[in-house]
């Protein structure tokens, strides 16, 4: 595709448009009657068929064409909302999504819309939905048919005075009145381009009183092929024609004269029936200029630009060259003791200090990137199961780094999945239990300390803990002996372990057992922790932790031999010194005994092939690591100390690395790597 | 080989010999520095360095086409090359200014060079009695490369 270099513009503003849609569909089903909701589908649905006629996408444009036709109608209250119109609305919007997606994966963005246009089609005739699936074709044919007819003497019916003033006038003057209806080739790129050069023809030979669709309108490639345009002019009709017709890509261009008498008998004719309709169309044009002036007041407010991440990520790189350097000079002025030195060193520590927390904050995104895919999910996740939710997002502007955003999404869909299928009963069993019966679900996000929390809690069943311990017993994830001693925390904490599924029922929406451990999976792998707490018969409440960056983390610097190694904080319970008659052999493995506890210990010299460089001491460093409810110990040389690093990766060509999860480079320029705890406990 | 006319080459020496990269591909030279060593990986490979603060991995170029290890000197450089979206270093013993080699001169790898069998050899030309052999970069940095060369010596 030629356009390509827009084709990355085109995907994102696409991606938005959609999800501005599911927005806006979702209010407009709560509030039928919002003509601010509908402007707001209709200016996102017209965006977006705009550019995709552009890019070539034809399907998209079609549907969204047929989608807009909806809408506009609509929106002149022609037709009323119901529930069955925005459920086709929504089924065109995921058609819309997935080809979409399709484009963003290499895709020329093709698919069937037929039956999703037959539809859109049908109920903009104001037709039943079910019985159209036959002679779609002739409706269509009539459809157009009629609005080719009305395309004859509507478009300039409603001429103002002003206007009607100069056309009389051009009639004394000697001047001719003519209409002319343009259409374009099917195959043209640029619409607009055309109509331009259209316009400046005409402008040459005369006066363009008006055009049908607006010059906005056209401007924006918002129409077919054809438009109608109200020239004034000295010449012939076949001159203006032939003049026209230079342009290339131009079909047809039809011309008459127009005729001011004969169109005020119609006006005088259809008078009456129209007030209203106009009445309505003015209001709610006036309404939708209102939604669009509240909207420009809001872009205003934030000013933003797009960034590519990698250049961020570039600018991040070279922050850290000053950093090392930084410290390098801190070092220098020390050694002189020069006055003035140090305090310019001072300066540039603090306004690097400064920089680093922009820089850092540049990066961050709100949650309600992956938040707002939410409320459309619980609605038809809802449907599905028959079950009355609230869904009430809170916080979500809280923002993230953009790493974490990327993977935090998947866990959240399987928590809320688990939430409406698990957690909230269908509304009988709840007005049973004298609950309301609408099941109430709050996702929240806040920032706690150097953590984000996500908490996804709801007023359902609640978690039984009787339940949950004989399942584990009867998959032999624990004991009965075990079970007695648990804590509740613990026992829902069994509910993420593989192969686990309470659910009396397997349904389409959870309860096959994957699920919850990926979740818990994925969070422990970003850093972070969840946490389940419930109470049988009021709801449970799943709060996820998660630190706020990806690529700061905290972490222990430990010496193994010559080598540098950094362990995440995260991932150490603590660290300890013993001797050497501590140590105990278990099945030819290393173990000690810890709190209680057997922990295998694990010598780093020997997994990473360290060469000896120190005599052996009797008293060995070991950091105990946990990953979930396992533990070990790692055997290092030396403590060295916390520090916060930045987390880089060991490019392509080395790939996965056992046991190391990436690199960072510390205050004196050389590279040290970060151990991945997650893989060394097994 | 196909395009390759008047190649601006870097040469440097492995063992006494001398071999050409195009410049083009050349992302820098470097002294030696710190490498901080991955563990559990292929043998040639080095570990990693901070090249302003991009972590880079890097190569022995001697151990790669199975020479025999020296001590690093003064002279001993960190070439670095650009791939297509990463940057490896390769180390070598010394590395010479820019020359260039005109097509002409280039002849296609002799199937046999004294030990080092090689599909990294892209070609060999001869400029003012220097014998210099063009390096393939792509095959320089296969693994696969490395390890069937590996095997054939021990067979």
């Amino acid at each position: 595709m030629e356009n390509s270099e827009y084709l990355e513009v085109f995907i994102e503003e696409s991606k938005e448009n959609i999800q501005s849609l599911n927005d806006q569909l979702l209010i407009l089903e709560n509030e039928p009657a919002n003509m601010d909701t509908v402007g707001e589908i209709f200016r996102s649905a017209h965006t977006l068929k705009g550019m995709a006629a552009t890019m070539g996408f034809q399907d998209l444009a079609d549907l969204t064409h047929k989608m807009e036709n909806v809408l506009d109608a609509v929106r002149n209250s022609k037709l009323s909302i119901n529930s069955d119109i925005i459920d086709v609305i929504f089924q065109a919007v995921d058609q819309l999504e997935g080809m979409v997606v399709d484009i963003a994966s290499g895709g020329d963005g093709s698919s069937d819309v037929k039956e999703l246009v037959h539809k859109l089609q049908a109920i903009e005739n104001n037709e039943q939905i079910d019985t159209m699936t036959v002679s779609n074709n002739k409706i269509e044919e009539k459809s157009n048919q009629q609005s080719q007819q009305k395309s004859n003497h509507n478009y300039f019916a409603d001429l103002d005075e002003f206007e009607m003033a100069i056309l009389n006038q051009s009639n004394e003057k000697g001047f001719i009145n003519y209409e002319l209806i343009i259409r374009l080739n099917e195959n043209c790129l640029l619409k607009a381009a055309r109509v331009y050069m259209v316009f400046e023809v005409l402008e040459q030979v005369g006066e363009v009183i008006k055009s049908a669709p607006t010059v906005q309108e056209l401007e924006e490639e918002n129409f077919d092929l054809d438009f109608n345009v109200l020239l004034v002019t000295k010449l012939n009709d076949e001159e203006v024609k032939q003049r026209i017709l230079k342009i290339s890509e131009i079909e047809e261009v039809i011309i008459s004269p127009f005729d001011i008498n004969k169109r005020e008998e119609n006006d005088n004719e259809e008078n009456l029936p129209e007030t209203a309709e106009k009445l309505a169309d003015s209001t709610s044009q006036q309404e939708t200029k209102k939604t669009s002036n509240t909207n420009n007041a809001k872009s205003v407010a934030s000013k933003t630009i797009r960034v590519n991440i990698e250049r961020l990520d570039g600018l991040m790189n070279l922050f850290e060259e000053l950093v090392i350097d930084r410290g390098r000079l801190e070092q220098i002025s020390a050694n002189l003791k020069h006055a003035e030195l140090q305090e310019t060193v001072e300066r540039m520590t603090r306004i690097s200090g400064d920089l680093q927390s922009i820089i850092l904050n540049m990066r961050m995104v709100p949650v309600e990137q992956v938040f707002n895919r939410f409320p459309r999910m619980v609605r038809q996740l809802s449907k599905d199961l028959g079950k009355k939710v609230n869904l009430e997002i809170i916080g979500a502007e809280t923002e993230l780094d953009r790493t974490v955003i990327d993977e935090i999404g998947d866990p959240l869909v399987h928590l809320i999945r688990n939430s409406l299928d698990h957690g909230i009963e269908t509304p009988d069993v709840r007005l049973q239990r004298g609950k309301s019966e609408e099941g109430d679900l709050v996702l929240k996000a806040y920032h706690s300390g150097n953590h984000v929390f996500i908490e996804i809690s709801d007023n359902g069943a609640g978690i039984n803990r009787q339940k949950v311990v004989d399942k584990a017993i009867s998959n032999q994830v624990i004991t009965s002996e075990e079970a007695s001693t648990l804590t509740d925390e613990q026992v829902f904490q069994l509910i993420m372990s593989s192969g686990f599924s309470t659910a009396d029922k397997i349904s389409d929406v959870s309860g096959r057992g994957v699920g919850l451990d990926v979740v818990k999976n994925t969070i422990e792998s970003l850093g972070g922790t969840i946490m389940i707490e419930s109470k049988e018969g009021e709801g449970s409440l799943f709060s996820i932790q998660l630190p706020l960056t990806l690529s700061i983390i905290s972490v222990l610097l430990v010496e193994v031999e010559k080598e540098k190694y950094a362990v995440p904080l995260s991932s150490i319970i603590e660290t300890a010194i013993i001797h050497k008659s501590e140590i105990l052999n278990a099945h030819n493995k290393k173990v000690i005994d810890f709190r209680g506890k057997v922990v295998p210990l694990i010598s780093l010299k020997e997994v990473f092939e360290v060469p000896q460089a120190e005599e052996e001491d009797d008293y060995f460093s070991v950091v105990i690591i946990r990953k979930g409810d396992k533990m070990a110990g790692l055997i290092v040389n030396k403590f060295v100390g916390q520090q916060e690093i930045v987390l880089k990766s060991l490019g392509d060509y080395l790939g996965d690395v056992f046991g190391i999860s990436g690199a960072t480079i510390l205050g004196d320029g050389q590279v040290a790597l970060i151990l991945d705890t997650n893989t060394l406990i097994n | 080989m196909d395009e390759v006319k008047n190649q601006q080459s870097i040469i440097i020496e492995l063992d006494k010999e001398e071999y050409a990269l195009p410049v083009e591909r050349i992302g820098g030279i470097e002294r030696m520095q710190h490498i901080t060593r991955v563990p559990r990986t292929a043998e040639f490979v080095k570990g990693v360095i901070n090249l302003r603060g991009v972590v880079t991995p890097i190569i022995d170029l001697r151990e790669r086409f199975g020479m025999k290890p020296i001590e690093y000197t003064d002279s001993t450089r960190i070439i670095i090359v650009h791939m297509d979206t990463l940057d490896v270093g390769f180390i070598v013993d010394a590395a010479y200014d820019v020359l260039d080699i005109p097509q002409e001169l280039i002849e296609p790898a002799p199937k046999v060079i004294g030990t080092v069998d090689a599909d990294y050899i892209d070609g060999v030309a001869k400029v003012d009695k220097r014998l210099i052999m063009l390096l393939q970069l792509e095959n320089v940095l296969s693994i696969e490369s490395y390890q069937n060369a590996k095997e054939r010596s021990h067979s």
